[in-house]
């Protein structure tokens, strides 16, 4: 049983057990375009909630993809090293970026549902 | 996390804009291979005799195998480049609208000063005894850019504009730190409209940045710059005129708020073009501002480059200039190559700075003279002016229909619902034989196209501008799509595949695998 | 004014349609107070003959290097460039255009510069090189920055042999941002012993061949230490024709190459502009700073090139951009490109050989003078001499009898004990009369 979360910055978090799944949400991929490169942490990295854990590129912009809840990494999708436009592809699925093991399952909890991130979609952009 | 500027960039459906020929040539348009393609590993268009025997001194170093240098004879390689050139548009063939870039003509006096051997060629580390008509042509040059900024000192090494803000910011460091205040005052404040050059050289030395948010009519004011100020504030960073073609009018207030405050005011001279002979740096509290030679003072922009970037600085910053630096000692000039002794922020480059671009600046400044600088200055001023009055009915300005300084803002909320972006109208521009204006940049505008006519183009030749971007937007307004979206049809190319570029970069040539 | 094409009729019109009386009304924003009222303290207009004649009287003043026996190397060379390369980057469509920004009218720039990374990356044995930086000085220290990246450590190590101004641009770049530098004392000889500097905390080893003194490096060894330690080998060159007749540094296990590009193509102009080369292996390509040109193709499938991997610089990344800089030297890296061209590997190797055997000579017969002791074991074309005297002095006098003799170690390195060494570049546009005339002119002053 997994559930999902979002955050302003356009991540989804799906959290199974203690490891969360993270990417960025079809609204993002669709906003950045072509995504041509992603850089991603090295698995074993701790990061505290809101320290930045990954760049997504696309050819005119550069966002930075921050860690939504603190934790470590445990494993990271190399498979956008050589095909990035996975994210483009199945932003929710195949395009995830990485897993962490969390710390706190109450940042989990303070973030989006999906009715409030659609809301919030809807709202702000 | 999202940045807005991202925007699809990819090919559209292919589309031949024009009839097949057998060479792929379109009349005068050619097709050239890469010298890897045609050039030969033993053919040199140059001659030279072989030496006479002698004992090598390259003990084990020698180069052993190939290169993998193709050659070319000297019609070929003349034909290589010529053909080249063709695929570029430069000022020389057409205006060149180019917000922040200030294409203005290139005069070829300049050019021709340049190549005096007396210029071209001596070498930076000859005796200085031997070289006193440089270093009084460098301080010829330096006095024009003091009493044109009313500043107190000159650093005539930075070799662009960004590495003039390099060193503007690293006399900031070093005067900071000479005060013992460096490790608190480490924050610089950037406004959002800046040039990228300016958070990049800040963070680049270690300052931390913090944006400066522009009121509702595109100028950055007093009251928000008073909220960031501090005693972790080291600067500011502002651009005037602005990147969105504004004269801050409450500037002097603002220097003001970072002296008091104990920071400085570094201003980006990027649009100093706008105001020469007409207001100084100086009166308005800079601290210092780069120059680029390569905007303001006519030296080429070559295809992006060299350029030069002299930076003057306030008498509080005048200390910490870097080496080398010309000091006057009665009728004689030094250069000062070393730090020792000094509070000099140290070296930026192995010389002395861009002298090439230094002797074309001085003959542009000269063949105005006090006077032709400031009618430049009003005749850009006048352009964008101009442009802006006659396109303002059909284009939207974010700022309202007021006077800009030498370049003029619009937006693209006039083009809401039409299908048309600001990329595809720039792309059809280039159809009707302009280079585009500046797009997307500043960011703190939607779909920005920033146009900077300069004071070069004659009424006609804006007349008949404004009549095609009129008949382009016209165009667009009654639903013209195609007219837009794949455009350029005509150029030597259609649109580039930039995603294909960037997801698997192709960085160099490389011989393709022999098919048996 | 001769550039400036609006009529005085044209103005007043122009005025009138923008709806305003007079131009300062367009200047509302400055405040009144700061308008400038009164011409301000400088010259007029002058015509084009007059400025011609005003500069030319000060070109005249200088020594310049074609009109005297000339051998000063140290970071920028005197070689002979072919008419054609100056005749072809004046043409009005490279000199006159923009950074190419819009590819579809911008192919000849671009392809131009595919040319370039790629002979940059041939000539350095590396995998690719940037579009180029200002000049070699500013790469290197981009490349110790570049370093830090990768490594994420903060100590560079500066081998005594590099130029001592690239050394100095390192230092000055790295206090600002607060980053280690261990600079090696002068090695006139290249003895130290770089290899005992390399440890765990080590980001980068930056050294120069050949070096400042002329002597030929084998960068192997410290190339080993650097990768078993996690550090980064950068190598610099000041004097591109070397590397027709060297080892490439791609080749000794460099992972970045940077250098002056100067000595092809470009003229001496006093330090300025120049061209600096930057190259890399394939993997750190995303930490390179500057420009990168790309193959791709076109709406139509045709080949075409665009500036790539932009989301590294400035413009896109701003504060956490890989470089601030924003330009490359585009047209001295226009000049170093065609005249690559013209030479191609037939003409660089052979110019390499004959700059070679030039200095041979010369420091065969400077070797035969008493006072004039040669230091090198190896050199290509410039090497080092101990003078009986103090070689500023030295120099002084032999300009004053027209001979523009070399660069004096005090010049880079005042204070250091080295006031009798004298460093002495030679090329092929040095006959046997130059080096007879030198030779002569330095026995008459020592």
């Amino acid at each position: 049983m997994s559930e999902t979360r979002y955050t302003k910055d356009h991540e989804y978090i799906r959290l199974e057990g203690d490891i969360a799944t993270i990417g960025i949400t079809d609204f993002a991929q669709k906003q950045l375009g072509d995504v041509v490169y992603v850089e991603l942490p090295e698995a074993g990295l701790a990061f505290v909630k809101g320290a930045q854990a990954a760049v997504v590129e696309s050819v005119k912009a550069a966002s930075e993809v921050y860690a939504p809840v603190s934790g470590d990494v445990t494993e990271v999708n190399s498979a956008l090293e050589g095909a990035p436009a996975i994210v483009n592809e199945d932003p929710a699925g195949a395009g995830w970026f990485m897993k962490m093991r969390i710390h706190d399952a109450s940042e989990f909890n303070d973030l989006m549902d999906e009715a409030a991130y659609q809301a919030f979609v809807q709202s702000c952009c | 996390m999202l940045n807005q500027q991202g925007r699809p960039t990819a090919a559209g459906a292919g589309e031949q804009s024009a009839r097949a020929t057998f060479t792929s040539n379109r009349g005068l348009q050619m097709e050239e291979a890469l010298i890897f393609e045609i050039g030969r590993r033993d053919v040199s268009g140059v001659d030279l005799d072989e030496p006479e025997a002698f004992s090598s001194r390259l003990g084990a170093h020698a180069r052993v195998g190939e290169i993998g240098l193709p050659g070319l004879s000297e019609p070929e390689t003349v034909r290589h480049y010529v053909r080249l050139s063709q695929k570029n548009y430069a000022i020389d063939s057409g205006l060149y609208p180019l917000g922040s870039c200030t294409m203005k003509h290139n005069p070829r006096l300049n050019e021709a000063m340049a190549r005096l051997p007396g210029f071209a060629d001596i070498h930076p580390l000859q005796p200085q005894s031997s070289v006193p008509g440089a270093l009084a042509l460098m301080d010829e040059l330096s006095h024009w850019l003091l009493v044109l900024t009313n500043m107190e000192a000159v650093a005539m090494s930075p070799k662009a504009g960004a590495h003039g803000e390099l060193c503007g910011m690293a006399a900031i460091k070093t005067a900071i730190d000479a005060r013992g205040e460096g490790a608190t005052r480490r924050i610089v404040l950037v406004p959002e409209s800046a040039h990228g050059t300016n958070p990049a050289t800040a963070a680049s030395i270690g300052f931390e940045v913090k944006a400066v948010p522009a009121g509702a009519d595109g100028k950055v004011h007093p009251d928000a710059v008073r909220a960031l100020m501090g005693p972790d504030v080291a600067a500011i960073m502002l651009t005037n005129p602005n990147t969105c073609g504004l004269f801050e009018t409450e500037i002097v207030e603002i220097a003001q708020i970072l002296h008091e405050g104990g920071g400085y005011f570094y201003c980006d001279g990027a649009n100093f073009n706008a105001i020469v002979g007409k207001a100084r740096p100086g009166d308005l509290g800079v601290d210092a501002m780069h120059i680029n030679l390569h905007k303001t003072f006519s030296t080429p922009h070559g295809g992006g480059g060299p350029g030069s970037g002299p930076v003057v600085l306030s008498a509080r910053l005048a200390p910490f200039a870097p080496v080398p630096f010309l000091r006057r000692d009665g009728e004689r000039l030094a250069l000062v190559e070393h730090e020792e002794g000094t509070s000099s922020l140290g070296r930026l480059t192995a010389f002395h700075g861009q002298m090439g671009m230094f002797v074309r600046a001085l003959s542009y400044i000269l063949s105005h003279g006090a006077d032709g600088l400031k009618q430049a200055s009003e005749d850009a001023v006048l352009n964008a002016n101009y442009v802006r009055a006659c396109l303002a009915d059909v284009m939207s300005l974010p700022f309202g229909n007021k006077p800009c300084m030498h370049e003029v803002l619009f937006d693209d909320s006039w083009l809401k619902d039409t299908g048309v972006t600001t990329l595809d109208f720039a792309k059809a521009m280039i159809d009707e034989g302009y280079h585009p204006m500046t797009m997307y940049f500043p960011l703190v505008v939607h779909g920005a196209m920033l146009i900077e006519p300069t004071e070069s183009e004659s009424r006609a030749a804006l007349d008949l501008f404004i009549m095609t971007l009129r008949d382009l937007a016209m165009s667009a307004l009654r639903g013209e799509t195609e007219r837009f979206i794949g455009a350029p049809y005509l150029a030597p190319r259609r649109r580039l595949d930039e995603t294909r570029a960037a997801r698997s970069p192709i960085l160099r040539w490389v011989k393709p695998m022999r098919v048996e | 004014m001769r550039y400036l094409p609006l009529t005085p009729t044209d103005r007043t019109d122009m005025l009138a349609r923008i709806g305003v009386d007079h131009v300062d009304d367009l200047f509302a924003d400055v405040p009144a107070h700061l308008l400038l009222k009164e011409p301000l303290d400088l010259p007029r207009r002058k015509t084009e003959q007059d400025v011609a004649r005003a500069l030319g009287k000060l070109a005249q003043r200088n020594m310049a290097a074609g009109s005297v026996p000339f051998f000063i190397g140290c970071g920028a060379y005197k070689h002979h460039v072919p008419a054609s390369v100056d005749h072809l980057i004046q043409r009005s469509e490279f000199l006159t255009s923009y950074t190419p920004y819009q590819p579809e009218i911008s192919q000849g720039t671009l392809q131009y510069l595919f040319e370039f990374q790629t002979q940059v990356a041939l000539l350095t044995g590396m995998d690719v090189a940037n579009a180029s930086m200002y000049d070699g000085s500013t790469g290197a220290a981009e490349a110790v920055l570049m370093a830090h990246r990768v490594t994420r450590r903060r100590k560079a190590v500066l081998s005594g042999g590099l130029h001592p101004h690239y050394a100095a641009v390192v230092r000055t770049q790295s206090a600002l941002a607060n980053d280690e530098v261990v600079t090696l004392p002068a090695d006139v000889s290249a003895r130290e012993s770089l290899l005992d500097q390399i440890d765990a905390t080590t980001s980068c080893v930056v050294v120069q061949t050949p070096d400042v003194f002329g002597n030929l490096r084998d960068l192997s060894a410290i190339a080993q230490k650097c990768h078993a330690h996690g550090a980064l080998l950068i190598a610099v060159f000041t004097e591109a024709v070397s590397l027709g007749a060297l080892r490439a540094p791609g080749d000794m296990g460099a992972d970045i190459v940077v250098g002056e590009g100067q000595s092809i193509g470009n003229a001496l102009n006093f330090g300025g502009p120049y061209v600096g080369l930057f190259a890399t292996r394939q993997k750190y390509v995303r930490q390179m700073p500057g420009r990168l040109c790309g193959e791709t193709v076109d709406a139509e499938g045709r080949r075409g090139f665009v500036l790539t991997l932009s989301t590294r610089e400035q413009h896109i990344r701003r504060d956490k951009a890989t470089s601030n800089i924003c330009t490359n030297s585009g047209l001295c890296s226009l000049a170093f490109t065609i005249h690559m061209t013209l030479l191609g590997e037939a003409g660089l190797t052979k110019l390499a050989r004959v700059n070679h055997a030039n200095a041979v000579k010369l420091a065969d017969m400077l070797a035969g003078v008493t006072g004039v002791e040669v230091l090198n074991t190896t050199f290509f074309n410039e090497f080092t001499v101990r003078l009986a005297g103090d070689a500023a002095q030295i120099v002084e006098k032999l300009a004053a009898r027209g001979v523009l003799g070399g660069v004096p170690v005090s010049r880079l390195l005042p204070g250091a004990g080295l006031d009798d060494l004298l460093i002495v570049a030679n090329t092929e546009v040095n006959t046997n009369e130059d080096r007879a005339q030198f030779v002569a002119a330095l026995q008459e002053v020592l």
